[in-house]
Formats: C-alpha cells, structure tokens, sequence
C-alpha cells in the first residue's frame, strides 16, 4: 500500500488536503504528519502551507522538519502546494526570509503598479479566486487537464525562477508569473489542488500515480 | 483572467439549511451535505455556510457539518456566524473550513480581526459588512441581523478592517436583503473602489441580471446569492451561463 504523507507543520488546512487525497486514491495509506522518521519512510510526500511564509518557515524549522524535507524533495515524489512551493525558493519579500533554496529563485509580492485590469478596474491582492494555467509543457502530473483549465488560487507573493526550465505552469494576473514548477521529482504549485474540483482531484491522482 | 465568482450561501440552524427574508422567517431547505454536493456539481466557485444556530448547546453541530462537508467537496468553504474569538477561526479552519467570517464580534473587537490574521494568515479572514443607508450616499454598519445601528460608516469601516488584515469582504446591504429588488449597486461600488481587497456583493438577488450587475456596474469580485439557488429558480450554470453572455469572465 502507498503511503504518502502530508507534512504538518502548524500551517495551513492539511485536512482538506488529506481528504482529497484519499477521494482520489482510496487504497492510498495518507498521514498528516510532524514526525521526521515518518516523512523519511514515506513513499510520497506532500507539503501544504498558508499563510506567512516567515511564519511557515519558522514553524517548520521549529518542528524539526528542514532537513526531513529538503531530503524528501531530492529523492522522492515531492508536491509542493502554495507556501508549500514558495518555500522551495530563496529570498521572499514578505517579512525579507529565505525558503529552503532548493530551486533557484525568488518569491515577490505582487507589484502593486501593474495590478490593473484591461478595463483600467483594480486588481484586488491577495489574488482569490478560479484562474486559468496554461501548461508550459507535457508533465505527468498534467495528464488528461486541459490546457488553461481554471484552478483556485488565494495569494498575495509569487515564484520567479530563476531558470526559466523550472516553470511547468504560468497564470495571468495583472502580470504573467509562474503557477506551477516542476523539476524531476519535485512538483509544485502556486494554487490548491485540493479545492480545485475535478481539475484538482485530477492532478492530485496524478501525483499518486506518478513515478518520476 | 481571474474569473468572477458566484457563491451559493447556506444558512445553517442546529444542522440544517434554512433561508433567512430579512433575517426573520425561515424555511427549511435542506441537509447541508447534500445541497454542498449538488452547487459544486453545478459548478459553484465556493460556498459560504452561515450559521444562525441560536442555542449554544448546537454550536458545534457547524463543526460537523464542515468536517462532513469538506471530506466530499472539494472548492473553498466560508463559514460565518457566533466567531467571537481566534480560537473559534481556528476549531472552524481545523474542520475544513477554508475562511471564516466574522461580524459583529469584529465590529465590537477590530483586535479580533488583526489576531486572527497574524494567527492563520489574512487569506482565511473575511469580514462580514451588513451596511443600510442612512442618507443619499451614506451607509452605516449594522449587527446583530440588521437591528443593532453601529454608527460606523460602512465605506471607512471596510477599509478600516482590511488595515487590520481582512483578506476580504462580504458586504451585504441590509435594506435589499430578501427583497429580490438586486444588490444596492451604489454600496457595492463605493466598498469595492475604496478597498484592494477582494468584495462578495450579498444581499438581493432576484435573477441572473442582478448578478451580472453586481460585477459590471457594482465591480464586485464576487457574487453570492441564497433562494433564487436554493428553491431551484436557477441552477448556478445557468448563472454562470449568462454572466458569460454578458462577457463575464466565469468557470465553465
């Protein structure tokens, strides 16, 4: 049996994200866990986040959990799901911390100038609500999405990587900026799968399927 | 493009649906799982449970409604109602709920607004304004379901609570409440041109036109309605189907 684990680090709705899970893949063994030697077992792992990232990161590093991270997202089937893939980066504008520096890049807030809509309205952060994704290339965990499907989004700040190979998905919002990054093992992405109805529930059985 | 959202509101007493004219009367309208299930079948962007349950010994039966909820529907849950403290936006977020509303407990303790938000983050922070006009252009804040006068002007109000960390606003103009005379598109535009953070238009609907007017004239982010969805007057694809006939952005 699949055992997967949902990292629990004090942030953010992983109840919601266990759940869909388990929607999805019935059979599936899913754990909520702080425990670093579960996470190190684990056959997957998911990381969620909301909310701060300096609060995220904090909490994360109080728990204990860095290093059982970082190591998860070098050797196994990795998603990441909004702070769950900021933290991924460097520098993050909000509160001046840096993510675990695994992938190269930095995590912006929205630049308040460019928050305009074509008919001159103003763009309201955090960015709430169904967006488009439009798929930068053919990925597993994209398998049977279409292309430009909406998915749900709640976020103020955003990934810029640094090389543009990373970017598996881009979404438009006053400016174009990365929604979803992929590298080997590692997926991850800026909106939440798990409240993203059939779309959703889709890549995350695509994620539990997946063998990178 | 963000797409525009429209969001069916289920009132919640002691663990059913009811639908609250002018907060007084009510009617039973169902079990709260299955009309979840059936808006998201339809294609509801989210939906907002408002819980009016009075009796202190049922309050927790909207915990067990979220959890039941959350485990079969998966789009974004709004819970509002008898939130007094951070604890209660946490017991609520920890069942499922994706945002938690607060109403009066922020008017009587905008402190409420800035813990909760440092505490889980301003994404999961809607503040509830229930705003009647007391002069041409003027509105003030009311609780308590529309009886209680605040005294505090309904526009500085709604940026006051986003400078406490309100990650959204659900404005709702109690004089069209239950009336199906359409969203007071004056209000709604006032809230929406004075803050940056995203504004739920509540608060009389009577048919799909008001919805669409509440986006184009009211420039609200979002559109959330409860009988003409609930007795089946419209489905929330036909919503939708006609707020994109109108060139709206929507999820289809």
């Amino acid at each position: 049996m699949s055992m997967v684990v949902v990292v629990d680090y004090g942030m953010g709705n992983l109840r919601s994200v266990a759940k869909a899970i388990e929607h999805v893949a019935p059979d599936a063994d899913v754990r909520i866990s702080s425990d670093a030697a579960e996470i190190a077992v684990a056959e997957r792992v998911v990381v969620p986040g909301q909310g701060a990232m300096p609060d995220c990161m904090r909490e994360l590093n109080a728990r204990g959990l860095r290093e059982a991270v970082i190591r998860a997202a070098t050797e196994k089937p990795f998603l990441g799901i909004c702070v769950g893939l900021q933290m991924l980066f460097g520098h993050a504008e909000e509160g001046g911390v840096t993510g675990l520096e695994i992938l190269p890049g930095s995590i912006p807030r929205f630049p308040l100038a460019a928050m305009v809509a074509p008919d001159g309205a103003r763009l309201k952060v955090p960015h709430m609500g169904w967006n488009r994704v439009q798929q930068a290339e053919a990925h597993s965990l994209w398998e049977g999405i279409d292309d430009g499907s909406r998915f749900y989004f709640v976020h103020s700040y955003y990934v810029e990587p640094l090389t543009p190979d990373l970017i598996a998905g881009s979404t438009h919002y006053g400016i174009p900026f990365t929604s979803a990054v992929a590298r080997a093992n590692i997926f991850a992405v800026q909106f939440h799968p798990e409240k993203s109805a059939q779309a959703g529930l889709r890549l995350l059985s695509n994620f539990m399927r997946w063998n990178p | 493009m963000l797409a525009k959202r429209i969001i069916p509101c289920l009132d919640v007493n002691a663990g059913r649906v009811v639908k609250g004219v002018n907060f007084v009367e009510l009617r039973d309208a169902g079990d709260p799982v299955e009309v979840a299930r059936r808006y998201d079948e339809q294609g509801a962007d989210e939906i907002t449970f408002l819980d009016i349950t009075a009796s202190s010994d049922d309050r927790d039966l909207i915990l067990h409604i979220i959890e039941d909820v959350a485990a079969q529907v998966f789009i974004p849950l709004t819970v509002g109602g008898g939130v007094r403290q951070v604890e209660d936006v946490r017991r609520l977020l920890n069942a499922g709920a994706d945002k938690v509303s607060m109403n009066t407990a922020a008017v009587n303790n905008p402190q409420l607004v800035a813990d909760a938000s440092a505490r889980v983050g301003s994404q999961c922070i809607v503040v509830a304004v229930d705003a009647k006009q007391t002069a041409p252009g003027h509105w003030e804040v009311f609780t308590h379901g529309g009886r209680k006068n605040t005294g505090l002007d309904a526009i500085k109000w709604a940026k006051k609570v986003e400078s406490l960390g309100a990650g959204e606003i659900l404005l709702t103009s109690m004089d069209r409440d239950g009336t199906k005379a359409g969203f007071d598109l004056h209000l709604t535009r006032s809230i929406a041109d004075a803050v940056g953070i995203p504004v739920i238009a509540s608060g009389g609907v009577g048919n799909l036109q008001h919805l669409a007017d509440g986006v184009t004239e009211g420039r609200a982010d979002a559109v959330l309605a409860a009988s003409i969805f609930h007795y089946g007057e419209y489905t929330v694809r036909q919503a939708k189907e006609f707020m994109r006939s109108r060139g709206i952005e929507v999820r289809l």
